[in-house]
Parts: structure tokens; sequence; C-alpha cells
């Protein structure tokens, strides 16, 4: 798997089959970009589970705090690391010892560490590295289109209200196979 | 399997635009209203908190606005639009997020008249201090450089015509001071040159010209090319400091590389206050779908009436790069291949009189100060935009006594030619 660049399809099954994601270095302050991200993916309706060893024993948006993955008491489908990219080994060794094994580790934007998502592979894991599950979501969704921000995906189809209200879409949506979610500093700096 | 990227004609037509996911009109509605129902408290308070996606108020963002945002970003190759009231407003907009009082930017001295206007005694106003460089003395732009300057501006297509800016050369210089490239894109339009492939960070247009390109409507957009770092050196506290306004957000940190399209909507455009009517993005985004087709026209036209006009005996010279002797011709080669645009000037040798007399006599032409419409426009800047001046003032602006622009539309290039005949004769 190329790590500069997944097809839509990629993210989009991923999102679509993972219920249950950890997300490990969340903050517990409301400006924080990890804060946003959860906030927003519980919205959408996964069962979102904070991991932080600081904060464990207490709640962040109503949610249990865990000190670490194997704390968790149910199992995970998905790791989305939000912490620097040397602590990624660790993370993947950790989510590789749960019994079972979650299916996917999602690196934050920003964050890459191949060596780390080489394992996880040899694991059985998919990976996804430096890109955010919120803004995935808003770029396939179609919602992320009305901040005008490129969304790469094209359709003559209607996209599907989520249900609750009209602001939130759903990612039942058919595109044209065009989009790829190409990282455009690492696409520019191969080219160079 | 592999996916395919689709071409630009295809984007032209489908990029940012989807069928109203309610109605499913699959014409862009015109959503002609000033505000937008919160689903609840929390989305209200989501929505407000930057936290999540969707619409607020006009001011800040309107789905007509959006798909023109995104299908001119598509066509960009950037990573976010932002739509604004005018052209004007987009140059306002990008430099309140980069520049405090005091600061300076490099600007190439070969841009609309309007610009230099705007940049010499607006932005004065603001403390935003434009240092004047010359695109065809590649060196004074790196001379501009001071550690108070936060950008570099140029024209890829400099109007009225007929220059094209080295916009590699001039990226590599801004690179190695650290400040954004931004490009104003307005004469070529993504069609002819995509400056993002040639190093540039940000791209802003006069949407009022070819995009729109039925003399229609005034507006404006930006693109983010998501490939500045806006956090290296704290130089712009606007995306990498957090913002009071905000709860404390940090927008770089937040929104990654489409944080400055970000920035210029919810900080510029928020408080500056320019927004674009869903009205004109409307009538923007069907002028949009057909830019290919009319552009290539649009060249057609002009390369054969300036080939035209270099062998007229009453003209003494012709400024477009398209002519294989014009010195920006191996620029318009490398930077613009398929066709050098349809704005450009050329000399009467009758001078100041004829210029009038030309004006005058055609019938087909409209005499005005727009370019980049459908129809033929003339205009004798000498007796009209630039009047004003003295003659040596005229002369430096690129406007003396003989200088007369054209844009040329997409009428039978014969008609065209036969209007500028019979105008010339008479003359
Ligand atoms: C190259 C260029 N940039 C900017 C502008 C300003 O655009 P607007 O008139 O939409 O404010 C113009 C208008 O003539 C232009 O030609």
């Amino acid at each position: 798997m190329s790590h500069d660049s997944y097809p839509d399809a990629y993210i989009r099954g991923i999102l679509n089959t993972v219920k249950t994601i950890a997300m490990v270095g969340i903050s517990p302050k409301d400006n924080r970009p990890s804060y946003f991200a959860f906030k927003y993916l519980l919205d959408r309706g996964y069962n979102m589970i904070p991991v932080n060893p600081g904060q464990a024993g207490h709640e962040i948006l109503g949610r249990k705090v865990y000190a670490r993955l194997g704390d968790i008491p149910e199992p995970i489908d998905m790791v989305d690391v939000f912490r620097a990219a040397q602590y990624a080994p660790q993370i993947v060794a950790e989510a590789l010892a749960l019994k079972p094994r979650p299916q996917v580790i999602w690196m934050q934007l920003g964050v890459r560490n191949d060596e780390a998502a080489a394992t996880a592979e040899a694991g059985g894991l998919k990976v996804v590295m430096n890109r955010c599950p919120k803004i995935e979501y808003g770029r396939l969704s179609s919602e992320i289109s009305w901040m005008g921000v490129n969304s790469r995906t094209l359709t003559a189809k209607r996209a599907n209200i989520f249900g609750r209200g009209v602001q939130r879409m759903s990612l039942a949506r058919t595109t044209m196979t065009g989009g790829t979610t190409i990282d455009s500093a690492a696409a520019k700096s191969k080219g160079a | 399997m592999t996916e395919r990227t689709p071409g630009f004609a295809t984007l032209a037509v489908h990029a940012g635009a989807q069928p109203d996911p309610t109605t499913g009109a699959r014409a862009t509605p015109i959503y002609q209203t000033t505000s937008f129902v919160f689903d609840d408290v929390d989305h209200a308070a989501s929505l407000f908190g930057l936290q999540t996606f969707g619409n607020i108020y006009t001011r800040i963002g309107n789905p007509t606005n959006a798909v023109l945002e995104e299908r001119v970003a598509a066509l960009e190759g950037g990573t976010a639009g932002l739509a604004v009231a005018s052209g004007h407003a987009a140059q306002v907009v990008v430099m309140h997020v980069l520049m405090k009082p005091g600061d300076e930017f490099v600007a190439s001295k070969k841009l609309y008249g309007g610009s230099i206007n705007q940049f010499n005694h607006s932005f004065k106003n603001f403390g935003w201090n434009v240092v004047w460089a010359d695109p065809d003395d590649i060196g004074t732009f790196e001379r501009g450089i001071t550690p108070k300057t936060k950008a570099i501006f140029i024209e890829s297509i400099a109007n009225p015509g007929g220059v094209i800016t080295d916009i590699e050369a001039i990226s590599a210089i801004a690179k190695r001071a650290g400040v954004p490239l931004i490009v104003d894109n307005t004469l070529a339009t993504p069609y002819l040159c995509k400056p993002i492939e040639h190093g540039a960070d940000v791209v802003v247009h006069s949407l009022t010209k070819f995009l729109g390109g039925h003399g229609n409507s005034i507006g404006g957009l930006i693109v983010d090319a998501g490939t500045f770092n806006w956090s290296r050196e704290g130089r712009y506290p606007m995306l990498s400091q957090p913002r009071p306004e905000y709860n404390g957000i940090v927008l770089h940190e937040t929104f990654g590389n489409f944080a400055f399209a970000i920035a210029c909507r919810v900080l510029s455009l928020r408080d500056m206050g320019p927004a674009l009517s869903p009205f004109n993005a409307f009538l923007i985004l069907t002028g949009i779908e057909t830019l290919p087709l009319r552009m290539a026209r649009h060249c057609e036209n002009t390369q054969a009436v300036a080939e035209w006009l270099a062998k007229h005996r009453k003209v003494a010279w012709v400024s477009y790069p398209g002519l294989p002797g014009d010195r920006y011709h191996n620029l318009a080669k490398k930077y613009a291949p398929n066709g050098a645009g349809a704005v450009f000037t050329f000399g009467l040798k009758g001078g100041y009189e004829t210029g009038v007399k030309l004006v005058s006599n055609v019938k087909l032409f409209s005499h005005l100060a727009n370019i980049g419409d459908t129809r033929s426009l003339i205009i004798h800047p000498a007796s009209t935009t630039h009047k004003q001046l003295s003659d040596e003032q005229k002369t430096q602006a690129g406007a003396g006594p003989d200088v007369v622009r054209v844009s040329i539309g997409i009428e039978d290039k014969a008609d065209i030619i036969g209007d500028l005949d019979q105008a010339l004769e008479a003359a």
C-alpha cells in the first residue's frame, strides 16, 4: 500500500466499516484539533473511546477516558493516533496485542511513521497515515464542500442527509472513481 | 484499482456541484438567503467554534458560493477556495491575513492599474507597504526583500496584456525568502496557466473577467495551494497563534493544508465583510462551465487579430506574446502554451487623434473599461482611464497617447477584423 496517496474507495471503505474508534492522545481542551475530531466523529455516530493516561478516569464529552488501549473493556475497530510520529511504533505494538485485534491504524494529519505502518500491515491491519478522519469524512460525505474545500470528488448523484437535521451528510454517496486523497507535500517532494 | 483524475473540461462543468440533496435540483440552486437554521443548540455551538462544517450566515459562507469556491480550487489544483465580492476584495482579504502595520510586500510593477492604485494608496493607509519590482529584471524582486517582507505579488499574464511573468524564477526567490508567492491569474485563467504548478502558494482572481466571462457579474476568488508552511518562525500569527476570537484555536494546526483559505474566511471575510452575492456566484458558475470552449476561441481569435494588426499600415507595433517576434514569446510558450490570452495593446502611428477616432468608429467592439467578455472590447487609455496623467506619466504606465487596448471576444473573427478594418480606415 502506497502511503503518499490513497484511493477514495479505501478511505470510504474504512470509514464505512469501523464502528468503535479509540483516539489515543485526545486532549480534554475544547480548542484542540483532537477534541474537534473526537466530537465530530461522535456526532456522526461512531462509538468514540478517549485514551490519555493523564486523563484516565475522567470523562471527555461524556465518554470515559482510559489510560491505554489494553484497558478498554470492549473490542475496538480502529485506533486513531493523535500522538507524534515517534510514539506510533509503541501504539501499534499495543494495538497488535489486543484480542481481538483492531482492523485499522489511522495516524493523524502530520503523523507518519513508515516503520510502524509496516509492522501494522504485517499484522494484517489496514493503515492510513497523515490524514484526519474528520476531514476525510467531510470530504467523502461532501460536507467539507460547504467550506470551499476541494473535495477531489465528482458525482452526478445526490448526496445523502445523515438523518439528524439537514447540515449533516452521510457517507452513503456515490462518486465517480475520480478522486484520490493526494498528500500534496509528499507528491511534491517526490517530484522535485 | 487505479482511479481516474477527471480532466479540465469535466472539472469545469462538475467540480463542487452535485444534485441538491433535498430537492434533486440539478443546476446549482441560488441559495438567496442571509442565514441558515441550526439543527440544534449543540450544532450551532459547533459551527461557531469551527468544530464542524456547515452554514451559518452568508457573509461567512453560502452553499451557492461554496460550489464556485470548490470549482475554481479544483481547476487551479488548490486545496480550497474562498469567493468574495470582487477581485480587489480578494486582494484585501489575502493581505489582511498576512500583513500587520509596518509590514512590506514585493509586487511586480506590471499589474492591472487598479491594483497599482490599491497597493500605492489604500493599502498604505493600513500600514501595508508595497515595494515595487520589475518582472523584466528578476533580481529586483530579490533586492526588494527585507526582514519585514511578508509576501510577493505578481500577475501571470499582466493586464493590459502582453507581459508574461516568469513565475518559477520568482517562486524560487519567494522560497528563499520564506514568504508566500501570490499570483493574480485573472487574465490567464487556469485554462491557460496553472500558477500552483509553477510554485504559487496563493492564487487570486477577478472572476469579473474570463472566469465569469459574460460581462455580467463582479466577483473575486482566493485559492489556497496548500503548499506554504505558515507556522515556521511564527511570522504569520493569524495562522500560527491561538486566535482569541475563536476560543484559542490555532488555524494552521486545526485545518492543515487548507488553513489559509479558512483564515481568509473566518478572520478576514467575516470581519472585513466583502461577501459575494449568491446570485453573482450562480452566474459566474454558469460561465465557468464553458471556460475551456471560450478560452480556446478567445485565443484563436486574438492570435488572428494580432497577426492582422501587425501587418496593418496604420499600426506601429503590437504587443502580444503569441506573436513569434514578441519579447515574451518564449515565456508564453512555457507558461501559456495553449494561447497567450485575449487582452493586448497596440500602437497607432497616428497617435492620440487616431486613437480617439478608432474607438469612436468601431461598431462591433464596445468602448468600455472592462476585459474578459464574450464581446470584443476596446479602450484608448490616454483619453479615458489615464486622461488625468501627464504625457510622461501616461507613457510610463504603458498608456502613451498612441496605445489602444483590446479584449478580443468570441464572435466570428472575420467580423472582429472587419470592424477594426473599417474603423482604422476611417481613422
Ligand atoms: C488582473 C486584474 N486583477 C484584479 C482586477 C480587479 O478585479 P475587480 O474589478 O473584480 O475588483 C482586475 C480588474 O480589471 C484585473 O484585470
